[in-house]
């Protein structure tokens, strides 16, 4: 409606302040300032995430890749690197894959034995090829233990030593690990393995757990986000409409949970849940179930379901609170004036309204399902596990690299539903408070 | 009270007996009785905290009555849910859904009557043409100016035509000039369309202006009933009398009462006449009121035997149509008079003292506050 134009001889670019600076610069200079204090603000936050975030997330990412425990072992004693296994890398750099191991490979191999007894690296070096080939730890220990005694020719010496090193697995296993860059933990955590002559195979079928753990994480973290939902929404519905000193009774309820110790909730629903438990218990008291029909609550998927639902209830009832707060009773009464049937409003004019926190709660409850641990670990028994506790058990196992493979997959397959969740919903549209 | 007569049809929307209490302790709407004619446009004008919105509200259906009957065209409805009173609205925030573009919003009343499609786009177009917004259709309300906002608001309330339209102070979050403008088109719609409007204000200005008759609330209890000119010269009581424009008040005794006229003692013993409204007897402590344009300073402006009293004039502010002269009459500094800004008006000094006085039917003695 209104066109008023710019003074005359006042365009945009010739502005300049009274002393006759451009206007551009002299609020550049008077923000600069500001600016520079705002982020002496932040640089403490920024050093802390960068050191516990960041960086702890690159080494995880470095580790899945890296690992050259069959290049070079490092000595605890004397804090060096120490090479290691390079007799047999000069062999494999010379002769190319699927080269039978002649007399050289094999003089190769036992004059590495021999080093790896004297600098005590056997066993490190055995852990590595271990990884991809299941089994071949001990074949380096008992090996490198009478290596000295080795002499030429050295095949059928080494033969003698052990058969299992005619095998074409353990010196494929040898030569994939002997870079320190390896995507071999990929292929493990991918249900993959490299066969004799390297091509990269499908695992046996009954060995194939990873795809599975990952599927099943995915599975039930979302079924959990779905109950977390449903059971959410009435309560927040609840919270954002009642009077504020009823509300506030419930909030302390809901938040409850935040101030015990996880630990605690995840053992008393051991306590509820167990075959002799209280909630079995009081089915056979009401005659519902017989004393020798007791449930299996626990210890299986159920338990991890129903102990996580609890543990991540109240992430989902907060943002749709918050976001339900704002909804002002005065748009279904509109709708309802027009005509709406109350279910009609809701569905119509509330529901829509509430999308921003509903795709906020559930984003958050996913992610955090699909990392969850403890709770899977305490309660989920053997078909309750989540990726995480595979993670877990390969990191007390020392395979870092595997434990890394695997949560670098994990963080990478929660990145592109994040992504698909921004295509389809727009992360603009997520309201947390 | 002014028992209501609905400008001569019968009562569409009826009120009788009506009290409400939200806490069980205390009433906020008291007894209410009030009808309101076909086509007329009522208004419920009050203090805030006076129940006009809950009288609105129970009309509407939102809130249920506590004790009395709510009729809308000789239908009981008190049971009746809101969604099939068919009762068109326009909320104090709008309430426009922020999720719906502007078409979708007033197309909204239509879907859920099972209206189609092609009816349903000719009469949004024929709503929004109505209020001049032809061109929004595909706007979301959240870019839409205030204004823009509220003449949505009012054709979604119209859009599927009902018979009654109620408006909770829509105008409230206009700025002074586009208030105005709302005022007239609002008032423009009723006339062409012939619905039946209740609306609710605050403001005294916009209810005189629009209404064939205001409802002023106190209380939870209707203190008049009547048009505004009624209203504005002729107040029953003195809350209506200082609520409604700007008044004079003058506390004393009843010292001669005769039917149409009485005589009322100052406190400083000076006398003034007045026209007895809710006085009874002599020695009734009474609160005479009198407008400020209504009082006079020129003898040969009074009528004859017309009692004067003595008044110091404080201090005259410039007003431009107007000049408002702030006088000390009996003790109190505070009496205001209005006079023409004419060529030839007399310039008055402060410090000066002049007699002032009235016709007595400008001076209106009341119940004492
Ligand atoms: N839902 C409610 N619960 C309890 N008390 C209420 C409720 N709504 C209104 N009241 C009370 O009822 C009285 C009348 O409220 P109402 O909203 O009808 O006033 P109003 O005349 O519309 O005022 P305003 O001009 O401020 O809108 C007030 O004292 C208010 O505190
Ligand atoms: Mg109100």
């Amino acid at each position: 409606m209104t066109d008023q134009t710019a003074p005359p001889g006042l365009g945009a670019e010739s502005l300049t302040t009274a002393d006759g600076r451009p206007l551009k610069a002299a609020l550049h200079r008077a923000q600069a300032r500001a600016k520079r204090r705002a982020f002496l603000l932040v640089l403490p936050l920024l050093a802390f995430v960068l050191l516990t975030f960041v960086i702890p997330i690159g080494i995880m990412l470095f580790r899945s890749l890296n690992n050259p425990d069959f290049v070079s072992y490092s000595d605890i004693d004397s804090g060096t690197e120490i090479p290691v296994m390079q007799n047999v890398q000069a062999w494999f750099a010379a002769n190319p894959q699927g080269t039978e191991p002649d007399e050289a490979a094999y003089a190769a191999l036992a004059a590495d034995l021999v080093h790896l007894k004297e600098i005590k690296a056997q066993g490190s070096v055995g852990t590595r090829i271990n990884y991809v080939l299941p089994g071949s730890r001990s074949l380096f220990t008992s090996s490198a233990r009478d290596a000295a005694k080795l002499a030429p020719p050295y095949k059928e010496a080494v033969l003698a030593l052990d058969e299992k090193w005619a095998d074409p697995a353990v010196w494929q296993a040898m030569r994939s690990s002997a870079g320190t860059i390896t995507g071999d933990f990929y292929i493990l955590a991918a249900d993959f393995e490299r066969d004799d002559s390297g091509a990269i195979v499908r695992t046996a079928e009954k060995e194939r757990i990873y795809l599975y753990l990952f599927w099943r994480t995915f599975f039930l973290s979302g079924l959990i986000t779905l109950i977390c939902l449903v059971l959410a929404f009435p309560i927040a519905h609840l919270l954002a409409t009642l009077p504020l000193s009823k509300s506030n009774l419930l909030m302390i309820l809901v938040l409850l949970p935040f101030w015990t110790s996880l630990l605690v909730r995840t053992t008393s629903w051991i306590v509820l849940l167990q075959q002799q438990g209280v909630v079995n218990d009081a089915l056979v008291a009401l005659g519902l179930i017989g004393t020798d029909g007791r449930l299996t609550m626990i210890n299986n998927q159920t338990g991890t379901i129903v102990a996580m639902t609890h543990v991540l209830l109240p992430f989902m009832i907060l943002p749709l609170y918050s976001v339900m707060r704002t909804i002002k009773p005065s748009y279904v009464r509109a709708a309802r004036s027009l005509g709406a049937t109350s279910w009609t409003a809701f569905r119509r004019v509330y529901l829509p309204q509430t999308l921003p926190g509903m795709g906020a709660g559930v984003l958050l409850v996913f992610i955090l399902a699909v990392g969850y641990y403890i709770t899977p670990a305490l309660v989920g028994g053997a078909d309750g596990q989540l990726i995480s506790n595979m993670i877990a058990f390969h990191m007390s196992k020392a395979n870092w690299s595997l434990a890394a493979a695997i949560a670098t997959m994990l963080l990478f397959s929660v990145l592109i539903l994040y992504w698909l969740y921004d295509r389809l919903i727009g992360i603009d549209n997520l309201k947390l408070g | 009270m002014s028992q209501a007569k609905a400008g001569g049809n019968a009562a569409f929307v009826e009120f009788s007996h009506v009290q409400k209490s939200y806490d069980g302790v205390s009433l906020v709407v008291k007894d209410l009785n009030l009808s309101i004619g076909k086509g007329e446009f009522l208004t419920m004008l009050g203090p805030s905290g006076s129940g006009k919105t809950t009288c609105l509200m129970m009309l509407a259906g939102f809130e249920t009555a506590t004790h009395g009957e709510i009729r809308l065209g000789g239908r009981e409805i008190n049971n009746i849910p809101p969604h099939k009173r068919g009762i068109g609205m326009v909320f104090q925030n709008y309430a426009l859904f922020p999720h719906m573009t502007v078409g979708e919003n007033l197309s909204f009343p239509l879907e859920v009557r099972g209206m189609d499609k092609a009816e349903r786009e000719t009469k949004v177009k024929r709503a929004l043409d109505m209020v001049q917004m032809g061109n929004f259709i595909n706007r979301r309300p959240a870019q839409l100016s205030g204004g823009q906002q509220q003449r949505i608001a009012l054709a979604r309330a119209l859009v599927f035509d009902p018979e009654l339209v109620l408006m909770d102070e829509p105008l409230g979050a206009l700025d002074k000039q586009l208030r105005e403008h709302m005022q007239f088109e609002i008032k423009g719609l009723h006339d062409r369309l012939g619905i039946t409007v209740v609306y609710v204000t605050h403001d005294q200005g916009e209810a005189l202006t629009m209404s064939d008759r205001v409802a002023v609330f106190n209380d939870g209890v209707i203190q008049q009933l009547d048009s505004p000119d009624e209203l504005y010269e002729r107040p029953k009581n003195s809350f209506v009398a200082q609520f409604i424009g700007e008044n004079n008040k003058l506390p004393g005794t009843v010292e001669e009462l005769d039917g149409h006229k009485c005589l009322v003692r100052l406190a400083n013993g000076e006398l003034i006449d007045a026209t007895p409204v809710n006085v009874r007897e002599k020695g009734q402590q009474t609160l005479v009121s009198i407008r400020p344009e209504r009082v006079e300073f020129k003898p040969e402006m009074m009528p004859k035997g017309a009692h004067t009293i003595r008044a110091e004039v404080k201090d005259v502010i410039y007003m431009g149509d107007i000049l408002r002269a702030r006088l000390k009459v009996a003790g109190s500094d505070n009496f205001v008079m209005k006079m023409r800004n004419t060529i030839s008006q007399t310039k008055l000094a402060p410090g000066e003292t002049i007699s002032i006085g009235w016709h007595p039917q400008d001076a209106r003695a009341l119940d004492p506050v």
